[in-house]
């Protein structure tokens, strides 16, 4: 991992979370921005602690390694992993996968596949326009759809759980055609996190 | 045609200082027949709480169907038909008048009494007396509301009847049951996770509803009283309870075989019979008034639109062609009318399309209105808006002419249902 690599996904990070942020999203919305030990914010509060605690400068190291040995061990955690991106996004009143999710489905499929005691929940979500029933319908077929295309890839229903929220956990008063995308979406959660 | 637009704040002069809701009247449409009526401020003997022939005018000047008189200007104060000067009234142009008062009896008791008076004929049209608990007033008056509506429409009043919505505070979800009006508003279940589609069961003693406390939509059952049942909690999502009008069953919608679909099941959760099969989204089923169809919305022809189903499964229509994109079905209690959400060019409103011909019209203003919900008597519909960012109720007299917008300061309120009559 070389440093101007980490730089721009630092980067990206804090852009999506200002995005983000702009839109008022609830912690739901905020999974792509909670890489947490990257982010600068993460790490003078993960200091703070360590000075009060009569500046025991091996605690502080200690929080750094930990962070990098807790990435090099769980590729899901690692945001330079494809298996920590975990939302699929979806068009309007569409269920359709997108061809551009593909590889985030496929590398999760594979993971899976190598791990089979590892769960997923895929929790389907809408944007707040249409009813809310209709939504809550809408997001458990945009969470099957995410399950069929891991089932296509050779995944069993032992190892996935379908649920909805409809537009129930959406980022409230979404103004625009950006923010509301954000809302129309699948995530892939694993059992545990 | 002419179109003239009444504004009234009325928090500040027609209800109490109690109050908690804010409630601003628009009415639209020139031709509207409105019926000059004088409500005398009631005579109150001894030290009642609360003045509630105020609470019976804005009861009646909701409707848009009354033009109700400034009395602050007639000398005298009748309250009874026998003290009434109707030259007075006359020189009002009132047509009718209503006059009464309120007398605190021992044992911490009140007599009230109205009487509601043909100007022109000087006769009296209907009168009552109740003998109440202070706590009553309120419920008295929306009962002598729902009297003088009844006398001078010849329809039922709804001002004593109820409305439950899912009101969003501080982070909370809590579903509240208040008077029509939007006061008294009691929390009957609140939670952290969200709970949708509450729905009167035909008696009005009950609400079923969904919550979410248990990640994932769950179906409860709650009585007024407080009692609470798990309803149906299949694998996958259980939501959108319907009431049979009997009460006996419900419509609910699973995703226990894949999407969702209809189902119906009883009342105490017993015998659970699936109503639809398609690969589509079939939801948000609704009753017809005699029991023999259940209206639903489904994408199973591309775009959502409103299909009906016999009771027993055995015959399927469609009922909605206009429009790209209709949802969430409510049959007017006279069965004639559907109301629903329709996209509008990107706006969704309330529509309310006639069976009979399949014409159409689109109600409400708003950007994002949901949850049409009919009044007992149809006249009037309840239903979800937003405004200034939060969600807040409205409603439309079925004619589209009367619209009212309802707004519980600090909430954020959504999917209105209205009870039915309670005798």
């Amino acid at each position: 991992m070389n440093k101007p690599t980490w730089n721009s996904k630092l980067l990206s990070t804090l852009v999506m979370a200002l995005l983000l942020a702009a839109c008022k999203s609830t912690p739901m919305v905020d999974k792509p921005a909670a890489v947490e030990d990257k982010s600068p914010a993460a790490a003078s509060a993960a200091t703070k602690p360590a000075e009060v605690a009569a500046a025991d400068t091996a605690a502080v190291k200690e929080v750094v390694i930990d962070g990098t040995a807790t990435n090099a061990n769980n590729p899901l955690k690692d945001p330079s992993n494809i298996l920590s991106k975990r939302n699929i996004y979806f068009d309007f009143d569409s269920d359709a996968v997108k061809a551009e999710f593909r590889p985030i489905i496929e590398a999760h499929a594979k993971y899976l596949l190598a791990n089979r005691t590892a769960k997923v929940v895929l929790q389907g979500n809408t944007d707040e326009r249409g009813t809310r029933e209709y939504n809550l319908s809408l997001g458990q077929r945009r969470s099957v759809a995410v399950k069929k295309s891991l089932n296509l890839l050779g995944v069993q229903d032992a190892q996935i759980e379908t649920v909805s929220f409809g537009e129930e956990k959406a980022s409230a008063n979404c103004t625009d055609e950006a923010c509301a995308k954000q809302n129309r979406r699948a995530d892939i959660v694993y059992e545990n996190e | 045609m002419h179109t003239f637009r009444i504004t009234l704040l009325l928090i500040a002069f027609l209800l109490s200082a109690t109050s908690h809701a804010a409630l601003e009247i628009e009415i639209t449409g020139g031709s509207a027949q409105q019926l000059p009526l004088a409500i005398v401020p009631f005579a109150q003997v001894g030290n009642p709480t609360d003045n509630l022939s105020n609470i019976v005018a804005a009861d009646l000047k909701r409707t848009g169907m009354f033009r109700l008189l400034e009395t602050g200007g007639v000398v005298s104060r009748p309250a009874e038909i026998s003290q009434i000067k109707y030259a007075e009234w006359a020189a009002l142009q009132a047509q009718a008048m209503a006059v009464g008062k309120v007398e605190v009896l021992t044992g911490n008791r009140l007599n009230v009494s109205f009487q509601l008076v043909d100007v022109l004929k000087q006769t009296q049209l209907t009168g009552m007396q109740y003998n109440i608990a202070p706590n009553q007033l309120r419920a008295t008056a929306h009962k002598i509301a729902d009297a003088i509506y009844q006398k001078l429409t010849g329809e039922a009043g709804i001002f004593a009847s109820r409305i439950a919505y899912i009101n969003k505070m501080n982070g909370r979800y809590a579903l509240q049951v208040a008077d029509a009006d939007g006061e008294n508003a009691l929390t009957m279940v609140s939670s952290k996770e969200p709970i949708i589609s509450p729905v009167w069961s035909p008696d009005g003693s009950k609400i079923a509803y969904v919550s979410f406390e248990k990640k994932k939509p769950i179906i409860y059952v709650q009585s007024l009283s407080g009692q609470r049942t798990v309803l149906a909690s299949f694998k996958g999502n259980n939501s959108a309870p319907a009431w049979s009008p009997d009460g006996t069953k419900l419509a609910i919608v699973l995703t226990y075989a894949a999407n969702s679909q209809l189902y119906i099941i009883n009342a105490d959760g017993t015998d659970l019979k699936p109503l639809t099969k398609s690969s589509a989204i079939d939801t948000e089923p609704t009753w017809s008034p005699d029991a023999n169809w259940i209206y639903f919305s489904s994408d199973r022809g591309g775009r959502p639109q409103i299909y009906k189903v016999s009771s027993s499964g055995a015959e399927l229509q469609r009922v909605t062609f206009e429009g790209g994109y209709n949802l969430s079905p409510r049959i007017s209690p006279d069965g004639k009318s559907l109301a629903m959400v329709r996209n509008d060019g990107g706006k969704f409103r309330v529509a309310l399309q006639d069976l009979a011909s399949g014409q159409v019209q689109v109600l409400s203003e708003g950007g994002q209105d949901e949850s049409p919900s009919f009044a007992p008597n149809g006249r009037v519909l309840l239903y979800a808006t937003r405004l200034a960012g939060h969600g807040a109720l409205a409603a439309v007299s079925a004619d589209g002419r009367v619209k009212q917008r309802l707004n519980e300061t600090g909430g954020d309120i959504r999917e209105p249902a209205w009870g039915p009559l309670i005798k």
